[in-house]
């Protein structure tokens, strides 16, 4: 990697300088995408307790390019298509109730890990070695072609997870309510499960699919912290994301680093400062009575906490 | 929302059935609730209070016996913002911290659906806080409530799409005094208003003035309908078998014949 050699350059007259190479301007694009259309889809599988939905799909996806190597077909564009069929028959199997969630993300890991390493065995001339670039991502060598899925996909992300937020809430919050105020919760769901996958292949060029789903929940439970609302946990989480996949992005062009590697760790860190940050402000919601978010002691004041508590 | 004497109720069950993972929980449940009527559900638990409203709000479906709402059969009904739903309260939290205006916008999509919340709409879900008393912890999330408090809450959900027929599942349980009155109050001006209620209740306890039948399931059928308990001696419980009282003017309650 040619930047390797800069690393003395000052920060400031470094990005300037990063701009000059076409394939970091497409690197630091699809960063700031991914950044922006991870947590958004991110949050409502938090809210639902889905957090590990992302992992699931990254692993079907996985499926989906090895396909693409043995049918001479875009990688990309067929772990679009397979990744979307998995999400769908999860929610599918998650709303029939008919399969407890984790058995069947259990399923959807494994299924698609083991799927992807057979296929991609049975192409021509095609070893797991293949698949190394998507399992843990390459952001400096996103094509041109590239970026047009991942401009499109992320716009019809963003589309959705923005402008039908307070459906999406809704549904997520409480399924029955919103059944009984006549949303179409069936529709809104797999629309969440396509935007989901969509994600997923969009990410998997930056962070790589076995990294994935971290850039959809970390900057959500970091952005939880502080936040008191969903609006709020929202905006923070879409700002958190940009902010460490844009920082991982030009440190991994001047360390000589992972970017997905990076990213996910610059997030975790992030999580700890804002973690850290934030003890004293749940302590004063605590001693005001409130509680707020603080701990599962001082959420309901009235009621005792069983001491065995696990 | 005018109170009309119109011959159509808001909600009529007829020889309702009904089971839940295929073990029948309903067995021909009919009961009638008129414009402006209050009526609440009591039994024991398990005799299928919480499934006959569930099954009112399209949610548990009907495997026997007629169930309408303002007349239309509830498999087809579509109106769904003339129906307030209050379930009951779960203890479980949502993964993501909301605020109290959050959580009760969510009703106001009753009227909106796919559409974004206009300056109307907003206004309709301040007013709703407002009307249980929560205005000022309306940015406070859901989670730093009282049991009482969040159930005022999801009252307040169910009131911002302004609906005819505001049907509860146990909105007493677990609530405070504070919280017990505010409920009797808003009730009490929803009826004033013109609205319809069903509820499932416990015990009559403060609601007990504002409810104009009581209706006692047993084994998922009807025991037996009180007219006015309120107005029943001391010490007389609607469960106790002399209250029986002469036929309601509506010929809506059977025991169930199954």
């Amino acid at each position: 990697m040619s930047g390797t050699t800069m690393t003395s350059t000052l920060a400031s007259s470094g990005v300037l300088e990063l701009l000059d190479y076409p394939f970091m301007r497409r690197a630091l694009l699809s960063a700031l995408l991914i950044g922006l259309a991870a947590p958004a889809v991110g949050i409502y599988l938090v809210q639902r307790r889905q957090a590990l939905l992302g992992d699931g799909i990254g692993h079907v996806a996985l499926t989906g390019v090895a396909l693409g190597f043995l049918l001479n077909a875009n990688p990309v564009w067929m772990a679009v298509a397979v990744s979307t069929v998995g999400a769908v028959a999860m929610e599918l199997l998650r709303s029939s109730g008919r399969a407890r969630g984790d058995v069947a993300l259990a399923m959807l890991f494994y299924g698609g890990m083991a799927g992807g390493v057979m296929i991609v065995n049975l192409a021509p001339g095609g070893s797991t070695a293949n698949l190394t670039s998507f399992l843990w991502g390459s952001v400096t060598t996103v094509s041109p072609d590239d970026i047009v899925a991942i401009m499109l996909l992320s716009a019809l992300v963003l589309l959705v997870t923005l402008g039908l937020r307070r459906q999406l809430f809704a549904v997520c919050q409480d399924e029955e309510f919103a059944r009984v105020t006549g949303l179409p919760v069936r529709a809104l769901n797999l629309l969440l499960a396509v935007t989901a996958a969509a994600t997923v292949t969009v990410a998997m060029r930056v962070v790589g699919l076995l990294l994935v789903s971290a850039l959809m929940v970390i900057p959500v439970v970091a952005a939880q912290q502080v936040s008191r609302g969903f609006a709020t946990t929202l905006a923070l989480a879409v700002t958190f994301g940009v902010v460490v996949s844009l920082a991982g992005t030009t440190t991994s062009y001047y360390a000589d680093v992972p970017p997905g590697a990076t990213i996910v760790l610059l997030a975790i860190g992030l999580f700890a400062v804002v973690s850290l940050l934030a003890l004293p402000l749940a302590r004063r919601r605590a001693r005001r009575g409130g509680g707020g978010r603080g701990g599962a002691a001082t959420k309901r004041p009235a009621e005792p906490v069983p001491a065995g508590r696990p | 929302m005018e109170r009309e004497a119109g011959p159509e109720p808001v909600t009529e069950l007829d020889e309702v059935t009904a089971e839940l993972g295929g073990r029948t929980v309903l067995r021909g449940v009919s009961l009638t609730v008129g414009r402006g009527e209050v009526v609440a559900l009591l039994g024991a638990n398990g005799s299928g209070k919480s499934t006959v409203v569930r099954a009112v709000v399209g949610q548990v479906p009907v495997t026997g016996g007629g169930l309408r709402l303002f007349g239309h059969p509830v498999r087809s009904f579509g109106d769904w913002s003339r129906v307030g739903y209050v379930p009951q309260r779960s203890t479980a939290a949502g993964g993501v911290p909301a605020t109290v205006r959050e959580v009760v916008a969510a009703g106001r999509l009753a009227r909106r659906r796919l559409r974004p919340l206009r300056r109307a709409d907003r206004a309709a879900v301040d007013r709703a806080i407002e009307r249980v008393g929560l205005a000022e912890r309306a940015g406070e999330p859901v989670d730093a409530l009282s049991g009482g408090q969040h159930q005022r809450v999801l009252i307040a959900r169910a009131l911002t799409a302004e609906p005819e027929l505001l049907i509860m599942d146990e909105p007493l349980a677990g609530v405070d005094l504070d919280s017990q009155r505010v409920l009797a109050e808003t009730l009490r001006t929803q009826v004033e208003g013109g609205a319809s209620v069903l509820l499932v209740l416990h015990e009559l306890g403060p609601l007990a003035p504002l409810i104009d039948r009581a209706v006692v399931l047993g084994h998922g059928r009807v025991e037996r309908t009180v007219d006015r308990p309120a107005l029943l001696p001391e010490g007389s419980h609607p469960c106790h078998p002399a209250d029986e009282l002469e036929p309601s003017a509506e010929p809506t309650l059977q025991t169930g014949v199954l």
